[in-house]
């Protein structure tokens, strides 16, 4: 009995919080075309985003490039096909790979970033004094934070990419002696058009989906120091969760154009 | 010291009727009521939890109350818009009880932070460095301009904090505990400091402590707030006077 009623309270603040977040959004496409742009702390946040995490997807790419191409070797030498590693890799690594890991390695760096500072501002009153002093909050922080992931999450799932391919093609050249112009030949033959729009397409829905839980769990933030720590937590859980679902949709709906 | 009839005849900046506010099953006001006038320092004075920050959230519209009336300078402030209230709130300082400095800038980005937004107020061209030195002169610590707010005591930030309210020429201020956390000897220092602001700008002032000592120096009038209502008002002798134990309580040590 008891446990029914536990099951039906989260139920009801399950939907109560997906209610509160698509209000949230709407409210950030409204503030973040309103005048005047907070240009400054914009790009202040792209710079800082891009500096935080360019190193870990650098070496997540890295090692995820090289350890599909050495595991997938062996299969591919059995049936004589290693000439198709660089269609493979690249393939597999453009259109799912590539912006999945950049997307849940921003989530956990960027993310649960955006919900402590949000966070800490909001326990220490900072969001309070910026509302009665007239500023609007809202549009300085939130607003700026959501384009500045949205935007930069596609240029690193670019980076993380080339870096991945880079490390694929390191392992192919010591083991199988393929030159630097050859593996990149055969990887831009593999590549179309359809392979990268939607990856891209894929990641500014990602950056959006980091953006917006992250600034949502801080802005939100519950009094105390457990409240910090609770809101980066909860920020990159629901956050990587959020991923996941996007990614989902996001095959079926490609599906759909590929039929066409 | 002002007399309650010169009080009487002046105009009332800051009004609360029946003041209702509740978090879930937690009542914390009850039907609060308050003026403020023109010039004056009103002093509310409660045991900590008794609900002077929700109070004073109510009233520059950072809380939403269930309900009462709040107008502030003959403005009804729960029937104004977002835009209306924004300038509404630039004649208004808020001092917060933990000075609530933006961490991440410094003291000079600190203070000129709420001009960027009030060019309605000081017209298109705000000579923004002349301000923010201005404002610091007041408080005494042009010397900290640069400094980020990690690098200051407890006591300068709290002064710092005064001068980004002062930066914007209130007309009221609005004191969440001033010398909380602070040792005694700076705590006078900063009452000091609203003494000197009252005087040079005329300012009136809502100051809300727990500490005795601050009240008696401060105040014009004081109204204790107790079980969520305005329990007892008067001057500070007079409250010092009465008998009622709940009073009583507040003034012994
Ligand atoms: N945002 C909030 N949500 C829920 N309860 C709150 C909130 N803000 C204050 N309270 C409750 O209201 C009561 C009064 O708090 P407060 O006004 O901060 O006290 P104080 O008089 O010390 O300033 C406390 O019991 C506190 O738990
Ligand atoms: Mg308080």
């Amino acid at each position: 009995m008891i446990g029914l009623r536990q099951i039906k309270s989260q139920l009801i603040n399950f939907f109560i919080e997906v209610g509160e977040i698509s209000y949230f959004t709407k409210r950030f496409f409204i503030e973040v075309f309103k005048r005047p742009f907070e240009t400054k702390e914009f790009l202040r946040q792209c710079y800082q985003m891009g500096n935080r995490s360019l190193l870990l997807v650098g070496i997540t790419g890295f090692i995820i490039g090289l350890v599909l191409t050495l595991q997938t070797r062996p299969t591919l030498m059995e049936f004589g096909a290693v000439s198709w590693m660089p269609s493979m890799v690249s393939i597999s690594i453009v259109r799912e790979i590539g912006p999945i890991i950049t997307a849940l390695v921003c989530a956990g760096r960027i993310g649960s970033g955006i919900g402590a500072e949000l966070g800490s501002m909001r326990v220490t009153e900072q969001i309070d004094a910026m509302e009665v002093s007239g500023t609007n909050p809202f549009k300085y922080l939130v607003a700026t934070r959501v384009l500045a992931v949205t935007l930069m999450l596609p240029l690193l799932v670019l980076f993380g990419d080339a870096i991945a391919l880079f490390g694929s093609y390191l392992v192919e050249n010591l083991k199988g002696n393929v030159s630097f112009l050859l593996y990149f030949n055969k990887v831009f033959d593999a590549l179309e058009f359809g392979d990268i729009l939607p990856a891209t397409i894929k990641s500014f829905f990602f950056g959006l989906a980091i953006g917006i839980v992250g600034c949502y769990k801080g802005y939100n933030c519950k009094k105390g120091t457990e409240g910090v720590g609770k809101a980066a937590n909860t920020a990159v859980v629901l956050s990587s969760l959020l991923l996941f679902i996007i990614d989902f949709i996001a095959v079926f709906v490609t599906d759909i154009f590929y039929d066409l | 010291m002002t007399t309650k009839t010169q009080i009487a005849n002046r105009d009332i900046v800051l009004q609360i009727k029946d003041l209702r506010k509740s978090f879930g099953d937690n009542d914390v006001l009850n039907g609060f009521n308050m003026e403020l006038y023109q010039g004056e320092s009103l002093v509310i004075m409660g045991k900590s939890g008794s609900g002077k920050s929700v109070m004073i959230k109510c009233l520059v519209g950072l809380l939403e109350s269930d309900s009462g009336y709040i107008r502030v300078m003959k403005n009804d402030i729960t029937k104004l818009d977002q835009e209306a209230l924004d300038i509404l709130r630039a004649d208004i300082g808020f001092l917060f009880q933990g000075s609530a400095l933006y961490d991440s800038m410094t003291v000079r980005e600190n203070l000129e932070f709420p001009l960027r937004r009030h060019t309605k107020k000081f017209g298109e061209h705000i000579d923004a460095e002349a301000l923010v030195i201005e404002a610091l002169e007041n408080v005494g610590l042009v010397s900290a301009i640069d400094l980020m707010p990690s690098e200051l005591s407890g006591g300068m930030k709290r002064r710092i904090a005064l001068a980004r309210t002062l930066i914007m020429k209130p007309k009221i201020i609005l004191y969440d505990e001033p010398t909380s956390g602070l040792d005694p000897i700076t705590a006078k220092e900063i009452i000091l400091l609203m003494q000197d602001i009252q005087r040079k700008y005329g300012t009136s002032s809502l100051i809300i402590t727990h500490d005795v000592d601050c009240a008696r120096v401060i105040s014009d009038r004081m109204i204790l707030l107790i079980d969520g209502i305005d329990y007892a008002m008067g001057t500070f002798n007079e409250l010092a006077k009465m008998d009622d134990p709940k009073v009583k309580a507040f003034f012994k040590h």
